[in-house]
Protein backbone atom coordinates (compact mmCIF):
# COMPACT_ATOMS: atom_id res chain seq x y z
CA UNK A 1 0.00 0.00 0.00
CA UNK A 2 2.56 2.30 0.94
CA UNK A 3 4.71 1.57 -2.15
CA UNK A 4 1.64 2.58 -4.30
CA UNK A 5 1.20 5.74 -2.63
CA UNK A 6 4.40 6.41 -2.88
CA UNK A 7 4.22 5.73 -6.47
CA UNK A 8 1.47 8.44 -7.12
CA UNK A 9 2.86 11.20 -4.34
CA UNK A 10 6.35 10.97 -6.19
CA UNK A 11 5.64 11.87 -9.74
CA UNK A 12 3.17 14.68 -8.38
CA UNK A 13 5.64 16.03 -6.53
CA UNK A 14 8.33 15.86 -9.11
CA UNK A 15 5.58 17.88 -11.69
CA UNK A 16 5.11 20.34 -8.52
CA UNK A 17 8.91 21.01 -8.31
CA UNK A 18 9.52 20.70 -12.43
CA UNK A 19 6.52 23.95 -12.50
CA UNK A 20 7.73 25.91 -9.85
CA UNK A 21 11.46 25.82 -11.16
CA UNK A 22 9.99 27.00 -14.78
CA UNK A 23 8.36 29.73 -13.47
CA UNK A 24 11.04 30.54 -11.38
CA UNK A 25 13.66 30.34 -13.92
CA UNK A 26 11.14 32.40 -16.52
CA UNK A 27 12.08 36.01 -17.75
CA UNK A 28 9.35 38.39 -17.84
CA UNK A 29 6.74 38.00 -20.41
CA UNK A 30 8.11 40.50 -23.26
CA UNK A 31 4.23 42.11 -23.29
CA UNK A 32 3.34 40.14 -26.40
CA UNK A 33 -0.23 41.47 -26.19
CA UNK A 34 0.85 44.65 -25.80
CA UNK A 35 3.07 44.77 -28.87
CA UNK A 36 0.57 46.52 -31.22
CA UNK A 37 -0.64 48.24 -28.54
CA UNK A 38 0.00 52.62 -28.19
CA UNK A 39 2.23 53.57 -25.93
CA UNK A 40 0.48 57.04 -25.54
CA UNK A 41 -3.00 57.75 -24.43
CA UNK A 42 -5.25 56.94 -27.09
CA UNK A 43 -9.01 58.63 -27.63
CA UNK A 44 -11.64 55.96 -28.74
CA UNK A 45 -13.21 56.79 -30.96
CA UNK A 46 -10.91 59.54 -32.61
CA UNK A 47 -12.50 62.58 -33.53
CA UNK A 48 -10.93 65.00 -36.28
CA UNK A 49 -8.20 66.52 -35.74
CA UNK A 50 -9.32 70.34 -35.30
CA UNK A 51 -8.57 72.08 -37.99
CA UNK A 52 -6.28 75.24 -38.49
CA UNK A 53 -4.66 77.75 -40.54
CA UNK A 54 -1.97 79.85 -39.07
CA UNK A 55 0.84 81.66 -40.28
CA UNK A 56 4.23 80.09 -41.14
CA UNK A 57 8.11 80.94 -41.16
CA UNK A 58 8.44 81.96 -44.65
CA UNK A 59 5.19 83.97 -44.08
CA UNK A 60 2.85 81.06 -46.19
CA UNK A 61 -0.10 79.20 -44.29
CA UNK A 62 0.67 76.17 -42.59
CA UNK A 63 -2.53 74.05 -42.71
CA UNK A 64 -3.31 71.17 -40.59
CA UNK A 65 -5.49 69.67 -43.29
CA UNK A 66 -2.69 69.97 -46.05
CA UNK A 67 -0.07 67.31 -44.00
CA UNK A 68 -3.18 64.37 -45.10
CA UNK A 69 -1.20 61.40 -45.94
CA UNK A 70 1.36 62.16 -43.27
CA UNK A 71 1.52 61.53 -39.37
CA UNK A 72 1.52 64.94 -37.75
CA UNK A 73 2.93 65.18 -34.26
CA UNK A 74 1.74 68.58 -33.24
CA UNK A 75 3.39 70.37 -30.22
CA UNK A 76 2.64 73.47 -28.18
CA UNK A 77 5.25 75.98 -26.89
CA UNK A 78 7.47 78.83 -27.29
CA UNK A 79 11.55 79.36 -28.49
CA UNK A 80 12.53 81.06 -25.20
CA UNK A 81 11.76 78.13 -23.11
CA UNK A 82 14.50 76.55 -21.11
CA UNK A 83 13.99 72.71 -20.53
CA UNK A 84 10.63 71.56 -22.20
CA UNK A 85 9.93 72.11 -25.55
CA UNK A 86 14.06 71.49 -26.67
CA UNK A 87 13.85 68.17 -25.03
CA UNK A 88 10.27 67.30 -26.97
CA UNK A 89 12.01 68.62 -29.89
CA UNK A 90 15.09 66.69 -29.58
CA UNK A 91 12.72 63.58 -28.49
CA UNK A 92 10.94 64.18 -31.47
CA UNK A 93 14.00 64.69 -33.92
CA UNK A 94 15.65 61.56 -32.76
CA UNK A 95 12.30 59.24 -33.79
CA UNK A 96 11.97 60.88 -36.71
CA UNK A 97 15.42 60.21 -37.37
CA UNK A 98 15.21 56.62 -36.27
CA UNK A 99 12.80 55.50 -38.25
CA UNK A 100 14.41 55.33 -42.23
CA UNK A 101 12.30 56.19 -44.54
CA UNK A 102 9.14 56.37 -42.72
CA UNK A 103 10.30 59.90 -41.79
CA UNK A 104 8.79 60.99 -44.76
CA UNK A 105 5.97 60.53 -43.85
CA UNK A 106 6.44 62.41 -40.72
CA UNK A 107 5.41 65.77 -40.17
CA UNK A 108 6.23 67.44 -36.88
CA UNK A 109 3.96 70.72 -36.72
CA UNK A 110 5.10 73.56 -33.44
CA UNK A 111 2.54 75.86 -32.68
CA UNK A 112 3.90 78.80 -30.80
CA UNK A 113 2.29 79.89 -27.15
CA UNK A 114 3.84 82.81 -27.22
CA UNK A 115 3.49 85.46 -30.81
CA UNK A 116 4.51 88.24 -29.05
CA UNK A 117 7.89 86.93 -28.65
CA UNK A 118 8.38 84.25 -31.52
CA UNK A 119 8.86 85.90 -34.73
CA UNK A 120 8.45 83.72 -37.88
CA UNK A 121 11.95 83.96 -38.52
CA UNK A 122 13.05 83.18 -35.11
CA UNK A 123 10.87 79.83 -34.94
CA UNK A 124 12.41 78.97 -38.35
CA UNK A 125 16.03 78.96 -37.00
CA UNK A 126 14.93 77.39 -33.92
CA UNK A 127 13.59 74.69 -35.19
CA UNK A 128 15.91 74.28 -37.92
CA UNK A 129 18.50 73.41 -34.76
CA UNK A 130 16.60 70.56 -34.18
CA UNK A 131 15.25 69.08 -37.63
CA UNK A 132 15.38 71.36 -40.77
CA UNK A 133 11.88 69.74 -41.72
CA UNK A 134 9.97 70.83 -38.31
CA UNK A 135 7.31 73.54 -39.19
CA UNK A 136 7.05 76.62 -37.00
CA UNK A 137 3.33 77.64 -36.94
CA UNK A 138 1.76 80.96 -35.19
CA UNK A 139 -0.94 84.07 -35.50
CA UNK A 140 -2.76 86.18 -34.02
CA UNK A 141 -3.44 85.80 -30.27
CA UNK A 142 -6.92 85.08 -30.22
CA UNK A 143 -6.21 83.05 -33.29
CA UNK A 144 -3.49 81.17 -31.43
CA UNK A 145 -6.25 80.78 -28.45
CA UNK A 146 -8.51 79.28 -30.56
CA UNK A 147 -6.11 76.40 -31.30
CA UNK A 148 -4.99 75.64 -28.07
CA UNK A 149 -8.50 75.78 -26.76
CA UNK A 150 -9.82 72.87 -29.41
CA UNK A 151 -6.79 70.09 -28.49
CA UNK A 152 -7.72 71.40 -24.82
CA UNK A 153 -4.36 72.97 -24.48
CA UNK A 154 -3.40 76.17 -21.74
CA UNK A 155 -0.83 78.81 -21.67
CA UNK A 156 -0.38 81.09 -18.93
CA UNK A 157 2.26 83.89 -18.66
CA UNK A 158 4.01 83.71 -15.58
CA UNK A 159 7.00 86.51 -14.74
CA UNK A 160 7.01 90.30 -15.78
CA UNK A 161 9.26 92.03 -18.25
CA UNK A 162 11.43 91.04 -21.08
CA UNK A 163 11.97 87.21 -19.42
CA UNK A 164 8.66 85.95 -18.23
CA UNK A 165 8.53 82.55 -19.06
CA UNK A 166 5.13 80.71 -20.45
CA UNK A 167 3.57 77.67 -18.40
CA UNK A 168 2.03 75.53 -21.24
CA UNK A 169 0.93 71.66 -22.00
CA UNK A 170 3.13 69.80 -22.62
CA UNK A 171 2.14 66.76 -24.59
CA UNK A 172 2.28 65.69 -28.37
CA UNK A 173 -0.64 65.13 -30.19
CA UNK A 174 -0.69 62.56 -32.86
CA UNK A 175 -2.81 62.91 -36.02
CA UNK A 176 -2.97 59.78 -38.03
CA UNK A 177 -2.91 60.20 -41.90
CA UNK A 178 -6.46 60.22 -42.66
CA UNK A 179 -6.72 63.84 -40.01
CA UNK A 180 -8.02 61.92 -36.97
CA UNK A 181 -6.63 62.81 -33.24
CA UNK A 182 -5.44 59.38 -32.34
CA UNK A 183 -3.46 59.93 -29.50
CA UNK A 184 -1.59 62.37 -26.70
CA UNK A 185 1.70 61.37 -25.56
CA UNK A 186 2.41 63.30 -22.11
CA UNK A 187 6.01 64.63 -21.77
CA UNK A 188 8.41 62.15 -20.51
CA UNK A 189 8.35 59.72 -23.34
CA UNK A 190 11.78 58.15 -25.28
CA UNK A 191 11.75 58.53 -28.48
CA UNK A 192 11.56 54.74 -29.33
CA UNK A 193 7.98 55.39 -27.67
CA UNK A 194 7.29 57.59 -30.49
CA UNK A 195 8.38 55.72 -33.50
CA UNK A 196 6.82 52.84 -32.35
CA UNK A 197 3.95 54.48 -32.28
CA UNK A 198 4.22 56.68 -35.33
CA UNK A 199 4.79 53.39 -37.19
CA UNK A 200 1.33 51.92 -35.72
CA UNK A 201 -0.08 54.69 -37.39
CA UNK A 202 1.21 54.73 -40.55
CA UNK A 203 0.62 51.16 -40.96
CA UNK A 204 -3.25 52.22 -40.22
CA UNK B 1 -2.34 3.85 6.63
CA UNK B 2 0.89 5.28 6.08
CA UNK B 3 0.89 8.98 5.46
CA UNK B 4 4.18 9.68 5.01
CA UNK B 5 4.88 9.88 1.51
CA UNK B 6 1.31 12.19 1.23
CA UNK B 7 2.57 14.36 3.97
CA UNK B 8 6.34 14.71 1.92
CA UNK B 9 4.34 15.17 -1.28
CA UNK B 10 1.69 17.98 0.53
CA UNK B 11 4.82 19.57 1.85
CA UNK B 12 6.59 19.71 -1.48
CA UNK B 13 3.61 21.45 -3.26
CA UNK B 14 3.24 23.94 -0.83
CA UNK B 15 6.52 24.97 -0.48
CA UNK B 16 6.35 25.12 -4.20
CA UNK B 17 3.31 27.39 -3.96
CA UNK B 18 5.08 29.54 -1.48
CA UNK B 19 8.31 29.39 -3.90
CA UNK B 20 6.60 30.90 -6.54
CA UNK B 21 4.12 33.44 -4.83
CA UNK B 22 7.40 35.04 -3.14
CA UNK B 23 9.84 34.52 -6.24
CA UNK B 24 8.15 33.88 -8.87
CA UNK B 25 8.93 37.78 -11.56
CA UNK B 26 5.35 39.68 -11.71
CA UNK B 27 4.39 39.62 -15.84
CA UNK B 28 3.80 42.94 -17.40
CA UNK B 29 0.29 42.31 -17.16
CA UNK B 30 -1.90 45.21 -18.17
CA UNK B 31 -4.72 46.24 -16.26
CA UNK B 32 -7.58 48.37 -17.47
CA UNK B 33 -8.94 51.00 -14.46
CA UNK B 34 -12.02 52.37 -16.21
CA UNK B 35 -13.70 55.08 -14.60
CA UNK B 36 -17.23 56.91 -16.39
CA UNK B 37 -17.55 60.51 -15.89
CA UNK B 38 -21.78 60.30 -15.69
CA UNK B 39 -24.55 62.36 -17.87
CA UNK B 40 -25.16 65.82 -16.47
CA UNK B 41 -21.65 66.39 -14.87
CA UNK B 42 -20.50 69.70 -16.08
CA UNK B 43 -24.65 70.92 -15.50
CA UNK B 44 -24.16 69.28 -12.37
CA UNK B 45 -21.19 71.68 -11.84
CA UNK B 46 -22.40 74.69 -13.52
CA UNK B 47 -25.08 74.42 -10.92
CA UNK B 48 -22.51 75.03 -8.46
CA UNK B 49 -22.64 71.62 -6.90
CA UNK B 50 -19.14 71.80 -5.56
CA UNK B 51 -19.14 68.88 -3.47
CA UNK B 52 -20.05 66.49 -6.93
CA UNK B 53 -17.40 63.36 -6.31
CA UNK B 54 -17.58 61.94 -9.95
CA UNK B 55 -13.72 59.76 -9.45
CA UNK B 56 -11.94 58.99 -6.79
CA UNK B 57 -9.23 62.10 -5.62
CA UNK B 58 -6.27 59.38 -6.28
CA UNK B 59 -6.41 56.39 -8.65
CA UNK B 60 -3.52 54.06 -8.04
CA UNK B 61 -2.64 51.56 -10.41
CA UNK B 62 0.33 49.50 -11.05
CA UNK B 63 2.75 49.79 -14.18
CA UNK B 64 1.82 48.76 -17.06
CA UNK B 65 -2.16 49.37 -16.37
CA UNK B 66 -3.69 51.45 -18.04
CA UNK B 67 -6.10 54.12 -17.05
CA UNK B 68 -9.55 54.66 -18.93
CA UNK B 69 -11.92 57.93 -18.75
CA UNK B 70 -14.93 57.35 -20.26
CA UNK B 71 -17.39 60.65 -20.94
CA UNK B 72 -20.67 59.91 -20.56
CA UNK B 73 -21.59 63.78 -20.23
CA UNK B 74 -23.11 65.58 -22.79
CA UNK B 75 -20.13 68.43 -22.55
CA UNK B 76 -16.57 68.21 -22.80
CA UNK B 77 -13.94 67.21 -20.25
CA UNK B 78 -10.43 68.13 -19.44
CA UNK B 79 -8.26 65.73 -18.46
CA UNK B 80 -4.70 66.28 -17.79
CA UNK B 81 -3.50 68.15 -21.13
CA UNK B 82 -6.61 67.19 -23.48
CA UNK B 83 -9.97 67.29 -23.67
CA UNK B 84 -12.13 63.69 -24.06
CA UNK B 85 -15.37 64.59 -25.86
CA UNK B 86 -18.91 63.34 -25.39
CA UNK B 87 -19.06 59.92 -26.05
CA UNK B 88 -15.03 59.23 -26.09
CA UNK B 89 -13.25 57.06 -24.03
CA UNK B 90 -9.66 58.01 -23.35
CA UNK B 91 -7.39 55.22 -22.75
CA UNK B 92 -3.82 56.16 -20.97
CA UNK B 93 -0.87 53.42 -20.66
CA UNK B 94 1.70 54.09 -17.67
CA UNK B 95 4.87 52.39 -18.30
CA UNK B 96 6.71 54.35 -14.77
CA UNK B 97 6.07 53.98 -11.41
CA UNK B 98 5.85 57.60 -10.25
CA UNK B 99 3.04 59.92 -9.16
CA UNK B 100 1.17 61.86 -11.75
CA UNK B 101 -1.26 64.77 -11.18
CA UNK B 102 -3.51 66.09 -14.05
CA UNK B 103 -5.84 68.98 -14.39
CA UNK B 104 -9.44 67.17 -14.67
CA UNK B 105 -12.51 69.18 -14.55
CA UNK B 106 -14.56 66.15 -13.28
CA UNK B 107 -13.15 66.91 -9.88
CA UNK B 108 -14.17 69.51 -7.63
CA UNK B 109 -10.45 71.03 -6.75
CA UNK B 110 -9.85 70.65 -10.89
CA UNK B 111 -7.17 67.87 -10.23
CA UNK B 112 -6.76 64.05 -10.11
CA UNK B 113 -3.88 62.68 -8.82
CA UNK B 114 -2.53 58.95 -10.13
CA UNK B 115 -0.18 56.96 -7.96
CA UNK B 116 1.59 54.23 -10.27
CA UNK B 117 3.42 51.68 -7.83
CA UNK B 118 6.32 49.55 -9.04
CA UNK B 119 5.75 45.71 -9.16
CA UNK B 120 6.62 44.08 -5.75
CA UNK B 121 9.49 42.91 -4.65
CA UNK B 122 10.65 39.30 -4.30
CA UNK B 123 9.49 38.04 -0.59
CA UNK B 124 6.62 39.33 1.40
CA UNK B 125 5.87 42.05 -0.69
CA UNK B 126 5.19 40.21 -3.85
CA UNK B 127 3.75 37.65 -1.86
CA UNK B 128 0.96 39.96 -0.52
CA UNK B 129 0.49 41.59 -3.57
CA UNK B 130 -0.83 37.96 -5.24
CA UNK B 131 -2.80 37.48 -2.54
CA UNK B 132 -4.45 40.30 -2.36
CA UNK B 133 -4.82 40.21 -6.60
CA UNK B 134 -6.27 37.28 -5.72
CA UNK B 135 -8.89 37.43 -3.30
CA UNK B 136 -9.69 41.15 -5.07
CA UNK B 137 -8.57 42.96 -2.09
CA UNK B 138 -5.73 44.75 -3.72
Amino acid sequence: MMRRVALVAAPLALAALLAGAMVLTREPAPEPARAQVMRAGVYEPPRAAPGFILRGADGSEVRLADHRGKVVLLTFGFTHCAAVCPTTLSTLAQARGSIGEAADQVQVIFVTVDPGRDTPAQMEEYLAAFDTSFIGATGDPEELAQVRAAYGVTATKEGAGPHYAMAHTSSIFLIDPAGRLRAMMPFGHAAADFAHDVELLLEG
Amino acid sequence: MPRRPLLIALALLVAGGLGWATLAPVEAASREALFEIPPGTSARRLAGEQELLILPQTIRLGVNDVLALKNADHAPHVFGPTLIMPGQTFRLPFAQAATYSFLCSAHADGQLNVIVEPHPAPGWERFRWRWSSLTGTG
